[in-house]
């Protein structure tokens, strides 16, 4: 029978090493988060809640029709607004009359808030909904507009990443406009 | 007259500290293998019983154990069932009255006490066959009988080693063998002192010599039918055979109250803690051994260094 303290310096000497592991640990501070008392350091872009700026949505449904387990529910209604000047064409606009997310259903996929084209639903960190009714689990606008608050602001670039889109857009125009000869280059 | 009443008071007294000692001292030993496993796995163990770091977690637990309904499965022998966890329990409280752990702080002083401490340890154990055969389920027989093979393949180095420590100072007493103790045993009895440790963790099941209660294949050997506070006695037992093994093991090769400045109990108590530290200490660090590996533990290595170790003390003794 060969016996596992052969196979790494002397025989017997992996019984001193673990010995040496579990006390080293004990020494070392114990990863356990102590949660009830002490709220966990979740990292930024977290998947706790799924919160929406109700101001941004045009009820275009896309997330809706994305939604892989069909979770979100939007019913909306057309109204027309008349027109801003004498003899103008009446406009019409989306009114957005039920939002809600089915947290009982939801894989917190994300999908929702990638394809919204009007950054209407944003990522909460928040976590601790829990009901006693499942019938509770879905939230309406109201209280998905309440985690609006809860929104962390979005992760600062990595220092050494492209500079967003948006900005080099801007640049470049800035550029067109004035010749490149100040010191100019503010971000 | 007076002086007959003067010592039935002292024996009661006596009786009844080391009585206080055999229930607080295994609670203590809990308490901080539950402490000390768990900063050994990177946890915290128990955080709230008690409000600071769960000191009263284990009255708690007793307090569970108290209010659960006494089972007894029906096919089972009611009388040794119920009897088993007081004959596992006995025996250690016994012995416990017979070690000393300071100059003349001892229950009951006895002349043979190595010899009567050994003798009643070894009671314990059919405790447990009482409790595995009694149960009336496969599981708790093998658990029983795993434990008595255990027992007559660790007895024997455990006796020899202690033998030679009884050798060296020529006496059966503890208290003789105390004061007969240099600090150069330390070197000297170093390999009986390590066989007596080992084989006296056997004894008890303590991981990794837990192969009788092997909880992933014999559900928990010949304690799977008790509940309650029947369960709770052996649970106690156990804890109790780890403050007598490491007491045992201070008195007997550590030196007892001898102490590098001053003689005093609180070296015994010392040196018996930092045991217990060892005990939990390797109960994390190691794995289960085998049937197979337990026996060629026992009968190829221990007893063999047991029986070279008592050639030794003798030799040195009488050309001493």
């Amino acid at each position: 029978m060969k016996d596992g303290g052969e196979r790494s310096g002397g025989k017997g000497i992996g019984l001193f090493k673990g010995l040496g592991i579990t006390f080293s640990t004990m020494t070392k501070r114990s990863i356990t988060e102590q949660y009830p008392d002490v709220q966990p350091e979740l990292p930024p872009r977290s998947r706790g809640v799924i919160a929406l700026f109700e101001e941004n949505c045009t009820s275009c449904m896309l997330c809706a029709r994305e939604c892989p387990d069909w979770c979100i529910y939007i019913d909306s209604h057309k109204e027309t607004i008349p027109p801003p000047e004498e003899g103008g064409r009446e406009r019409s606009r989306n009114v957005l009359d039920r939002f809600a997310i089915d947290f009982s259903l939801c894989m917190y996929c994300g999908i929702c808030i990638d394809v919204c084209p009007f950054d209407a639903l944003f990522w909460s960190p928040e976590f601790e909904y829990s009901e006693f009714d499942i019938r509770n689990m879905t939230h309406e606008k109201d209280r998905l507009g309440q985690w609006m608050a809860t929104v962390p602001p979005p992760p600062a670039l990595d220092p050494s990443a492209a500079e967003a889109k948006e900005l080099q857009g801007v640049r470049k125009k800035a550029a067109a406009v004035t010749p490149p000869t100040g010191s100019g280059g503010d971000s | 007259m007076v002086g007959q009443m003067t010592d039935v008071l002292e024996a009661a007294l006596g009786l009844f500290v080391v009585f206080a000692a055999f229930l607080v001292l295994p609670l203590l030993v809990g308490q901080l293998e539950h402490k000390v496993m768990a900063h050994m796995q990177a946890r915290v163990g128990p955080m709230y019983a008690g409000g600071f770091h769960g000191w009263a977690q284990l009255v708690a637990d007793g307090v569970k154990f108290a209010q659960k309904e006494e089972v007894v499965p029906a096919a089972a022998d009611h009388t040794i069932f119920r009897l088993a966890p007081a004959l596992a329990l006995i025996p250690y409280f016994v012995a416990m009255v017979a070690i000393p752990i300071g100059p003349g702080l001892v229950g009951q002083e006895i002349d043979a006490g190595v010899f009567f401490v050994l003798a009643v340890m070894g009671v314990g154990v059919i405790g447990t066959l009482m409790a595995g055969w009694a149960s009336a389920n496969k599981y708790s027989l093998l658990g029983a009988v795993r434990q008595v093979s255990q027992l007559m393949a660790y007895e024997l180095p455990f006796v020899l080693a202690a033998a030679s420590v009884v050798v060296a100072a020529g006496s059966l007493g503890f208290t003789d063998i105390v004061d007969a103790w240099q600090p150069w045993w330390l070197i000297w009895q170093l390999p009986a002192g390590a066989v007596f440790f080992v084989a006296g963790l056997a004894e008890l099941n303590r991981p990794p010599f837990d192969m009788p209660i092997a909880d992933a294949e014999i559900i928990f050997g010949p304690y799977t039918e008790y509940t309650g506070l029947r369960f709770a006695l052996f649970l106690l037992a156990e804890y109790a055979g780890i403050v007598l093994l490491c007491f045992l093991t201070a008195v007997l090769f550590l030196g007892g109250w001898n102490g590098p400045f001053n003689d005093s109990w609180l070296w015994t108590f010392a040196k018996a803690g930092v045991l217990a530290f060892v005990v939990i200490w390797l109960r994390v660090s190691y794995p289960r051994l085998r049937a197979d590996q337990l026996q060629k533990l026992a009968w190829q290595v221990l007893i063999p260094v047991a029986l070279a170790q008592l050639l030794l003390t003798g030799v040195v003794t009488v050309a001493w």
